[in-house]
């Protein structure tokens, strides 16, 4: 090959003897294509979604708690939590993810493999006692299935200091928690466990208000409850 | 005859030393971790009813290890080896080297530890807590540095081309982590990145997409652009075709990151873009391709023999598949098909498996008898070796396209009536499982392999040293 052999080529003279000009050159073609797709997110999209939507309500302590526990045990390794605008998918799960939806998602939860079914339209699909049944048995509501079972999640319990950090941590970011609501997070983490607690015992469970399954149950319920009235 | 020449005392080869056992030992571990989860999909139980060994927690334990421990391990040793060489200086500061070493090893430990405990940020590639990403940056900047002064005081003016892919590495994989990274912590072990929603997921996998351009691709293409050459004892193919997709595949590399996003709710602009740029990157992927499998020209007859060329080999075709595969899966109609099924899966792995698993073997076996100045152990072990991992890849492949395919076609079934013909998940999960049992079958011959080569290379470097007199007098 002729090309074996051109010592003084313009790119060997200009690039391949300074170092630090290659450096840099590759610097800038690396950032255009993420700069060109990630601002806009920022300047644009992201703050018409929020003006759009602005009165979706942030999680509540308790689906603070149990979406930390879905991250924590890896949901998102089987789940995806985005329906998309096919017929088969909005049959078979229900209307379409939208955007705004996400907006306190952090992080998102999007997923990239089903190997169980999609949970964003989850929330009110079944009681909260199959819920408590499926986490411990997934085999009794689901015949067949390949979940692994996560007893341990009954015997966990919530540390309302641990959501408190959370809601803090959230608050800074942006999510309109006011500094009363993260004061009476342990208030408002046992009122709401008060209710999935009482579900669950009508259908014969006895559970620990302060149990981990309990706040998951919460967060699986509140999946894909967030489209205003004319939406639904 | 490629000669055992020992190189010259200025080079610092005792950290090459290291991490070539610490590329095979992660490399292992991770695999085995794969092999693990593959069993769980195809028998639930092999999740063993604990907290820390669900698939949920182990998952990210094995993409881990494959990527950060097995992978960028090799990657150093190959590029400590290649750098010292190309610009005929030692690195700039063994210390520096050393610290390198140690601080990522540490990191992999740390992270042996906290993702079964569960301690998670909870995006796929990026899970690392935010201490570990702290830990992770500051070892990156002192590898840079060391890196930077090491070309700094090269003794060569010209940079080879592997040194431009290398650089390229460096200096995106410290932007990808930084920015991916950015969060509020709440504990010790949680926080929440600065970024929600569709911005976080454009954000996470703009870097889960660039962290295979950038670490699994282009700094195997640099590995690829030394080490080629001199197995085969050949020139590089094309130096105008090396300059032409070096600067090619960094620019378009990094737009393709929406395609892992197709039609989720990120506007329809970004998904666009993220498709067209990589159906794009087809040309410079298959630029690399070609140079590398040209570069054999006139040694084509030593495959026969020489395993080195054959793990060569199948590696860069494997590379010449998925990136082909790859853009295809980014047209919109076809990843409605293929987005959440095993597809992907099989996609990644003939990636992983093939491009990056059998180009790292070849490097092994062609350097670990050159550090070690021993000669290779067993080549009919090397070769089995090879029959081994290239069968096991076309198992896990094979199964998984036809397991994706099938999944995602049985997820789109609908009758005359335009009802579901599986409206039950569970149905398409079910069907599945006979491919996960091959699948399964491919990684265990996978794993095997892996365990022959660290004893073929075990025994390479623990033999009695008879070689040296001959490098001795080769180099003198």
């Amino acid at each position: 090959m002729s090309d074996l052999t051109q010592q003084d080529s313009w790119h060997r003279r200009v690039l391949e003897h300074k170092a630090a000009l290659m450096a840099v050159l590759s610097t800038v073609l690396v950032s255009i294509g993420g700069l060109v797709e990630i601002v806009p997110m920022f300047t644009v999209e992201q703050p018409a979604i929020a003006a759009g939507h602005g009165d979706m309500a942030p999680y509540t302590p308790l689906e603070v708690a149990g979406r930390d526990i879905y991250v924590k045990e890896g949901c998102y390794n089987c789940h995806s939590q985005m329906v998309r605008p096919f017929r088969a998918e909005t049959k078979r799960y229900g209307t379409w993810s939208r955007a705004y939806e996400y907006q306190y998602d952090r992080p998102f939860q999007l997923g990239s493999r089903r190997i169980g079914p999609d949970l964003h339209r989850l929330g009110g699909k079944y009681p909260d006692a199959w819920h408590w049944e499926h986490m411990i048995d997934p085999r009794s509501t689901s015949p067949g299935s390949i979940m692994p079972p996560y007893t341990w999640l009954a015997e966990k319990t919530v540390d309302p200091e641990d959501v408190q950090a959370s809601l803090t941590a959230l608050q800074t970011l942006g999510h309109p928690y006011s500094d009363a609501d993260i004061d009476g997070t342990a208030q408002a983490l046992s009122s709401q466990a008060g209710q999935i607690i009482q579900n669950l015992s009508t259908a014969g469970i006895t559970a620990a208000p302060e149990s981990e399954l309990v706040a998951l149950i919460a967060y699986l319920q509140r999946l894909g409850d967030d489209r205003p009235e004319e939406e639904l | 005859m490629p000669s055992l020449a020992s190189p010259p005392p200025s080079y610092d080869d005792a950290i090459i030393k290291k991490f070539c056992i610490a590329t095979v030992v992660w490399g292992a571990v991770g695999m085995l971790v794969g092999v693990i989860l593959a069993l769980q999909l195809a028998w639930w139980p092999a999740n063993l009813g604990l907290e820390w060994t669900t698939f949920g927690r182990l998952r990210p334990l094995h993409t881990n290890a494959v990527i950060f421990a097995f992978t960028a391990n090799g990657l150093f040793a190959g590029i400590y080896w290649s750098l010292q060489r190309l610009l005929k200086t030692r690195m700039w500061s063994d210390t520096l080297s050393k610290v390198h070493f140690w601080g990522w090893q540490l990191i992999i430990v740390c992270a042996a530890i906290s993702l079964p405990s569960g301690w998670t940020q909870g995006k796929e590639y990026a899970e690392l807590i935010w201490p570990l990403d702290i830990l992770i940056a500051v070892i990156w900047v002192l590898f840079a540095v060391n890196f930077f002064a090491t070309i700094a005081i090269r003794r060569v003016k010209h940079l080879y081309v592997a040194i431009w892919f290398y650089m390229s590495m460096v200096i995106t994989i410290a932007v990808l982590h930084v920015v991916n990274s950015l969060a509020v912590p709440a504990t010790l072990t949680r926080s929440y990145p600065l970024y929600s929603g569709l911005t976080d997921a454009l954000v996470q996998w703009w870097y889960g997409h660039n962290a295979v351009g950038f670490l699994l691709t282009t700094p195997m293409l640099g590995l690829m652009y030394y080490f080629l050459p001199k197995a085969a004892e050949r020139p590089v193919y094309s130096y105008r075709l090396s300059i032409v997709h070096f600067w090619s595949l960094v620019f378009l590399y990094i737009w393709a990151g929406p395609h892992h996003l197709l039609y989720s709710a990120l506007p329809d602009w970004a998904q666009t873009l993220g498709m067209v740029f990589s159906l794009m990157l087809i040309a410079p992927s298959w630029g690399g391709m070609l140079n590398g499998l040209l570069t054999l020209r006139g040694a084509w007859d030593r495959l026969r023999t020489d395993p080195i060329l054959k793990f060569f080999v199948v590696g860069i075709t494997f590379y010449g598949m998925s990136t082909f595969e790859g853009p295809m899966m980014s047209i919109r109609a076809v990843n409605a098909l293929s987005h959440y099924t095993d597809w992907t899966i099989g996609h990644v792995h003939s990636g992983a498996l093939g491009w990056v698993g059998m180009t790292l073997f070849a490097m092994l076996y062609w350097l670990v008898p050159r550090v070690w100045q021993r000669r290779l152990h067993s080549v009919p072990q090397a070769t089995a070796h090879f029959w081994l991992a290239t069968v096991g890849i076309v198992l896990y492949v094979v199964a998984m396209w036809v397991a994706g395919i099938t999944q995602g076609l049985m997820w789109r079934a609908v009758d005359e009536a335009g009802q579901l013909q599986y409206p039950n998940f569970l149905d398409t999960v079910l069907t599945l499982i006979p491919f996960y049992w091959i699948r399964l079958l491919g990684g265990l011959m996978y794993l095997g392999g892996v365990i022959l080569m660290g004893w073929n290379l075990f025994k390479t470097a623990t033999a009695p040293a008879e070689a040296p007199a001959t490098a001795q007098e080769v180099s003198a």
